[in-house]
């Protein structure tokens, strides 16, 4: 009897496990049923073409002689060719300088946008943030005829003074006209960023300050600024990405600027020459993770230099 | 904590990575697809074509895929399908010069996504025929043709024996000036470079504008005028193509580059780059006296908007100037021939449409009098309607007769690098320094050297 009935209770016990089994199988396979659409698309047109570059730097393809493995050659190739790294200092440069010059613009405005209501506040945001709204291409385009001595307002501007203009396109201004370039374009995406971060802040946090007598200044600079620290954090991340892969801008205004921008400017111009100018792809693709790597270090060396303040993450 | 740094770490990295290094795969990417689109006629036994710009009459034809960039294209392709009843062309412009050999490029490397015929410059042929890319047609017809064209049209899209384009058009140089210009500041054409010096300097000084460019962007210009002073750049046996002989800093290179270096930095020059608005605005605007150009560039020019308005009839052309009056060389620019690329399917049609296309007379005549073509093809180079025509651009000045067919006549062929690209990048590069100032012109042709050879050297040649 006993027996018996310690053998029911552990085939009970067996089916429960079986049926949980069941029910946790069958859970598995609706969380790969729900994931399964975006990990398809994820693995073919990302992680399959990342993959395929990256077995492609691995190889050298010469015009004669053929295709042969050679493993990191073509990175030790890069990490010695002066025109990668010469590209590489300067996107390193430009953000530097770029990078600083849009958040101080962005949060400038983003706090006077904040502190000011009235009816030009509505409008000015949104001319502030149109720059960002025309593609790269044609603002690129337009800074370039801006820029020109033939078409452009500058020459005269300057000539009511009886000074010449300055040359944007030779090559020891290029760096500030592109710097002003992607100001244009990019300050005003980052204030909508930081103008929505300051809206999010709980407006009794002003009141408080008020009442223990902070003025306008001390509330930006102790409340405002710290409370929005993290979406800070996010632009200058994504800023510092985006500069070091720079090309858009350069690649249009080469062909305005008489031979100031080299096909190798920019490691991705470089990579991009390469690969569909010179049909090196493995080159190309080594050039591409070489840049991935330094885009790496920098952002990894920011985030830990700015641990203490806590990151968006 | 700890875990939270690891996973920023970790998405860091993908981030980074994905943003760098897609690009070049997300950019072939999208180029294979551009290719494939422009394509998809390719079979050329099918009837597919579905991409063409041109509308195709004969549906029950097999079709042949074409890349080309004349202005009057759409007429070429229309006359060749209405007289043909063998092959239908379907056409696709898809860039001019530079961005059609990228996308050629891709292609090849791809495998898949390049036409059946091509048009490519003849200076580009070796760089693509290296890369087994390209067919040799002459099995395919050239016989037939072969009379239609001068000895020089044909070495120029010959290599060693085999045939790798049917020559189209040609660009013999001259030197475009304004009448009004040397006029105001009586000057006569110069014939030697000597005396191009001295007008430049004379016009300077009398607060003139600028004689001439030095367009870093327009290697093949400096090419050919190293050229005609002697230098050779490459020798190159396509029996032995991993042999190959490099002289691009040799005494005439460096002359030249000197030459055009010190008439920048006296600003007798401009250096603009070339074929930009910039570059046009001051042509309309007679910001320079002198084009050395082409054949073809009366046609560019018209159709950029030069030579209108008030600036009518105030072109003239001139012989190109020599270095040694008593041995004159002549030279060319550029020039346009139809190839058949590997990729075709059926070889012997797609040759049936490049030793057609652009050979009949009507679109001929329609080349020449719109100036947008300065033809190889014998019938219209011996045409007396084209050897004394007024060129409308030139004042009613008969630039053929007087300029460009002589010149043409006297180009003896040149032998060009299969590595085009990277040789017109690298002179590019010095020739920009040298517009700057920080390097000398003989230094500038020793760089050119040096980078050049180790191309080379890195690509598997045996350089001599």
């Amino acid at each position: 009897m006993t027996l018996l009935t310690e053998e029911s209770a552990a085939s009970t016990q067996e089916k429960a496990h079986k049926v949980r089994g069941k029910v946790r199988l069958r859970e598995h396979l609706m969380g790969w049923l729900f994931v399964g659409p975006f990990g398809i698309v994820f693995l073919a047109l990302l992680i399959a073409p990342l993959a395929y570059a990256f077995y492609l730097s691995l190889w050298q393809k010469k015009l004669i002689g053929g295709t042969s493995f050679v493993f990191l050659g073509n990175y030790v190739k890069a990490f010695t060719d002066p025109t990668f790294l010469s590209g590489a200092w300067f996107v390193i440069r430009f953000s530097l300088v770029a990078i600083p010059l849009q958040i101080v613009i962005a949060l400038a405005m983003a706090l006077i946008l904040d502190a000011v209501t009235s009816l030009f506040t509505r409008f000015s945001r949104l001319m502030i943030f149109l720059p960002y709204a025309i593609p790269t291409v044609i603002g690129a385009v337009m800074w370039g005829f801006l820029y020109s001595k033939s078409f452009g307002p500058l020459s005269d501007i300057f000539g009511l003074f009886g000074a010449t203009a300055p040359d944007f396109f030779s090559s020891n201004l290029i760096f500030y006209g592109l710097i002003n370039v992607v100001t244009w374009q990019w300050a005003g995406y980052y204030m909508i960023i930081l103008y929505a971060a300051l809206q999010g802040i709980d407006p009794t946090l002003y009141e408080a300050a008020r009442m223990d007598g902070a003025g306008k200044w001390q509330i930006a600079l102790r409340i405002k600024i710290p409370l929005i620290a993290p979406a800070l954090l996010l632009i200058l991340v994504f800023s510092l990405i985006g500069t070091l892969q720079f090309f858009n801008e350069p690649q249009i205004l080469r062909y305005l600027a008489a031979g100031t921008i080299a096909p190798g400017f920019t490691p991705n111009m470089y990579a991009y020459q390469q690969a569909f100018g010179l049909a090196n792809f493995n080159y190309g693709s080594a050039i591409s993770f070489a840049l991935g790597g330094i885009v790496f270090v920098c952002v990894y060396a920011f985030l830990f230099f700015t641990r203490k303040r806590r990151s968006f993450f | 904590m700890k875990t939270k740094r690891l996973f920023a770490t970790a998405s860091m990295l993908a981030a980074a990575c994905v943003l760098a290094a897609c690009s070049s795969t997300a950019g072939s990417e999208s180029n294979a697809s551009a290719g494939n689109s422009g394509n998809s006629g390719n079979d050329a036994t099918g009837n597919k074509a579905s991409n063409c710009t041109n509308t195709i009459s004969k549906k029950d034809l097999p079709v042949v895929t074409f890349w080309g960039w004349y202005p009057n294209m759409q007429l070429v392709v229309d006359n060749f399908n209405k007289q043909n009843n063998e092959v239908q062309v379907c056409w696709t412009n898809v860039g001019q010069g530079g961005d059609e050999y990228d996308k050629f490029q891709t292609a090849i490397s791809a495998g898949t996504g390049a036409p059946d015929v091509i048009m490519i410059e003849a200076d580009r042929i070796p760089t693509f025929q290296i890369q087994k890319a390209l067919v040799d047609i002459k099995k395919y017809g050239y016989d037939a043709v072969k009379d239609n064209y001068g000895p020089g049209a044909w070495k120029d899209v010959s290599i060693g024996g085999a045939v790798y384009g049917v020559p189209v058009d040609g660009g013999p140089m001259a030197m475009i000036y304004r009448k009004d210009i040397f006029d105001k500041y009586d000057i006569t054409p110069p014939k030697t470079w000597a005396e191009y010096e001295q007008a430049a300097q004379k016009v300077k000084d009398a607060g003139g504008p600028l004689f001439g460019d030095l367009g870093a962007n327009v290697s093949a210009v400096t090419m050919a005028l190293q050229i005609q002073k002697g230098a050779n750049p490459f020798t190159y046996d396509p029996a032995r193509p991993e042999s190959i002989g490099i002289k691009l800093n040799d005494q005439a290179s460096k002359d030249v580059l000197d030459y055009w270096g010190r008439l920048a930095k006296k600003g007798l020059v401009g250096t603009q780059d070339q074929f930009t608005p910039e570059y046009i605005a001051g042509v309309v605007n007679g910001k320079y006296a002198t084009y050395v150009s082409a054949a073809w560039a009366p046609g560019y020019l018209t159709g950029a908007g030069v030579g209108k308005g008030k600036d009518t009839g105030k072109f003239a052309v001139a012989p190109l100037p020599q270095w040694d009056p008593n041995n004159p060389v002549q030279v060319n620019w550029g020039g346009s021939a139809f190839s058949v690329t590997s990729q075709a399917k059926n070889p012997e049609l797609a040759a049936k449409a490049a030793y057609g296309l652009y050979a009949d007379d009507e679109s001929l005549t329609d080349g020449w009098t719109n100036q947008i073509i300065f033809p190889l093809n014998l019938k219209a180079l011996n045409d007396p309607k084209f050897v004394d025509l007024k060129v409308s651009f030139f004042d009613g000045q008969q630039a053929n007769k007087e300029v460009y067919v002589p010149a043409a006549n006297a180009y003896k062929g040149m032998t060009y690098s299969p590595f085009g690209q990277y040789y017109f990048d690298a002179m590019t590069k010095q020739v920009s320094a040298l517009i700057e100032g920080s390097v000398t012109g003989a230094q500038a042709a020793d760089r050119i050297q040096e980078d050049v050879v180790s191309y080379a050297k890195e690509q598997g040649f045996t350089v001599q």
